[in-house]
């Protein structure tokens, strides 16, 4: 903050809030002044109170049905309580769905792999689509953008169809090969790497370095903010994934978790105890990364932005 | 419109009487680009292109275990005056129509509340919103499945302490369309919150000022000013959003398995059924296409609507 004006106390003690009173701009700018505007103003506050407590009831009541055993649960009133808290709804989940850790293990897997094969080939492309000049490229560039609008439901048949005949059909290939790029990874990669400076690449150029070594040694290092942001929503999408795991998947040791969870529903469906540790077991991951990386979450919705034009 | 890229490039051939083509040097001297491009476009290839044009033709086919018959147009007749189809048709519409605007109005609403608040507080509160958005669709309706069970779950617990109730919420095919519905319009819509916070931060802090000067009142500002350079955003959220509904699959699969009887049985569910359940590729494109072309028109038609003026 700079402090070029006077700087008397009084001075100090206004600024920050004039400060964000300049920046705010876009919502309702409104101080209240007299009782019945001080009331108007807690009224509004507590709708917007009321809405974070509304948004979080459900996974609250997640977690708390996931601890509380199940018999307490099927009571009426349900015995909720932090004492009667116990870890026996994730017992009873691990004897009765003896697969869950593996479906765990294989979504993080799978996850994982999606996102390395996607920062690779997104990176690839977005450089070769933002910095480099070759006939077709424009062409290209907007066929691959324009397929955006296509709902994926048309091409669910034909996949379904083609990975039969590949032999991929209850394989990981199924889902690995066709989600190694995406198109909305290379556009956002292509928007992040034209902002960095011509400069150090062509150094490397004139220094003899190779096209392969400078998308390797210059760019990759440079993309590392834009790489975040596409490595965490990769990785989160694959997580949740489910239609597609749903079609291609059918040995039940290969399942990925969402999938897994709803064979879980039909089996068990009125064992909540059981079934909310289950869907608690997968969520976690989720708010981990969250909490984490809700700056990078945050940063790619305003990268996506771009799209609106 | 992403920058102005537009043009394609033309590099000026080299005129000399080489034994290669000129067209093939440059493009062995762009060798690079196009391995770099090669994983992209060779998957979108395959998954994208061929998929799509294959679609269009299954749903013009039978398909059959000893190779499809061509049927004409049967598929797409079938599919218009099949009663399951426009049950799941009417059903989607009506999410759709009911879901949107109010998931818009909501997200503007509470946005424009949050803006005006201190920067720690709206930190607060946007995590809080969007937080319930990183769980997956399928962990989401399985907690909302328990919030509804007509003996135990929560809404019925509550409800009955002050003497309503017990109300069959899934179970009955006349409230559990809109059971899946409530499940949305009782949750924050995180994301576009987001979106509409970074939108009217670059609003130009000027318009504030001249209107300052004209003694609007804060209303008035956030009428005339904020809301038309919104427009671009609630067009993007929008068009998203009808999309995203139209596609509505999982609670349903979750919730209710399509019932009771077609009460909440989708489009996206019935192609699901059609093709996987009952192998009918043919039918089952047909029924893509079909959804296809309604959710093109209907962004496009928004598009047209709403980016009159949209520049600033």
């Amino acid at each position: 903050m700079s402090n070029t004006t006077g700087s008397s106390v009084l001075g100090k003690a206004l600024r920050p809030r004039k400060e964000t009173d300049r920046d705010s701009t876009g919502g309702i700018h409104w101080r209240p002044r007299g009782t019945l505007q001080w009331i108007g103003a807690v009224l509004v506050f507590l709708f917007i109170v009321a809405w974070a407590v509304l948004s979080l009831l459900p996974m609250s009541w997640m977690f708390t049905s996931a601890l509380t055993p199940s018999s307490a649960l099927v009571k009426m009133p349900p015995q909720v309580s932090v004492k009667n808290f116990s870890l026996a709804n994730f017992k009873d989940l691990l004897k009765k769905a003896p697969l869950l850790p593996r479906w765990f293990l294989n979504t993080a897997l799978i996850a994982s792999v999606a996102t390395v094969a996607n920062l690779i080939f997104d990176t690839l492309a977005g450089y070769a689509f933002a910095k480099m000049d070759f006939p077709g490229r424009d062409i290209i560039f907007w066929a691959i953008l324009s397929t955006m609008m296509i709902p994926s439901q048309v091409t669910l048949v034909p996949m379904f169809l083609l990975i039969n005949k590949l032999k991929w059909y209850d394989s990981y290939a199924a889902i690995l090969v066709p989600g190694m790029c995406q198109t909305f990874g290379i556009f956002m990669m292509k928007q992040f790497i034209q902002t960095l400076p011509a400069d150090m690449e062509d150094a490397a150029r004139v220094d003899g370095c190779s096209e392969i070594g400078i998308w390797w040694r210059i760019i990759l290092p440079l993309c590392k903010p834009g790489m975040a942001v596409l490595g965490i929503s990769v990785f989160m999408g694959q997580w949740k994934s489910f239609l597609w795991p749903l079609i291609v998947l059918k040995t039940e040791r290969k399942f990925l978790l969402e999938q897994g969870l709803t064979t879980l529903q039909q089996q068990f469906f009125t064992d909540y105890g059981v079934l909310m540790s289950g869907a608690a077991l997968a969520a976690i991951p989720m708010i981990i990364v969250f909490f984490f990386f809700q700056r990078y979450l945050i940063e790619g919705f305003t990268v996506g932005d771009v799209l609106k034009g | 419109m992403v920058d102005g890229s537009a043009r394609i490039s033309q590099d000026p051939e080299p005129r000399k009487n080489n034994r290669v083509h000129p067209v093939l040097k440059l493009l062995y001297k762009k060798r690079w680009a196009y391995y770099f491009i090669a994983p992209a476009t060779i998957l979108f290839c395959i998954f994208t292109v061929i998929p799509v044009i294959r679609s269009f033709i299954l749903a013009f086919q039978e398909f059959r275990l000893m190779g499809n018959v061509w049927v004409g147009l049967e598929n797409f007749k079938y599919v218009l005056t099949d009663p399951v189809f426009h049950r799941a048709m009417r059903n989607t519409a009506f999410y759709t129509v009911v879901m949107v605007p109010q998931g818009v109005l909501k997200a503007l609403i509470l946005a424009s509340i949050l803006r005006n608040l201190p920067e720690a507080v709206q930190t607060f509160f946007r995590g809080a919103y969007y937080l319930p958005g990183v769980a997956s669709a399928v962990v989401i309706s399985m907690v909302w499945k328990w919030i509804y069970d007509p003996n135990f779950g929560l809404f019925n617990f509550i409800l009955g302490t002050f003497g309503f109730g017990p109300y069959p919420w899934l179970t009955s095919p006349k409230t559990s369309l809109t059971s899946i519905m409530l499940m949305g319009i009782l949750t924050a819509p995180g994301y576009y919150i987001i979106l509409y916070l970074a939108a009217m931060k670059k609003i130009p802090r000027e318009l504030y000022e001249v209107a300052d000067i004209d003694g609007a009142t804060p209303f008035a500002k956030w009428w005339n000013v904020t809301l038309p350079l919104l427009k671009p955003t609630t067009l993007y959220i929008t068009i998203t959003s009808i999309i995203g509904s139209f596609q509505i699959f999982t609670s349903a699969y979750v919730m209710t398995q399509g019932g009771p009887g077609y009460s909440t049985m989708t489009v996206v569910y019935l192609i699901y059924n059609t093709a996987f359940r009952d192998f009918e590729f043919g039918l089952a494109s047909a029924q893509a296409i079909v959804l296809a072309a309604i959710i093109v028109f209907i962004s496009v038609y928004n598009f047209r609507v709403f980016s009159t003026d949209v520049q600033y």
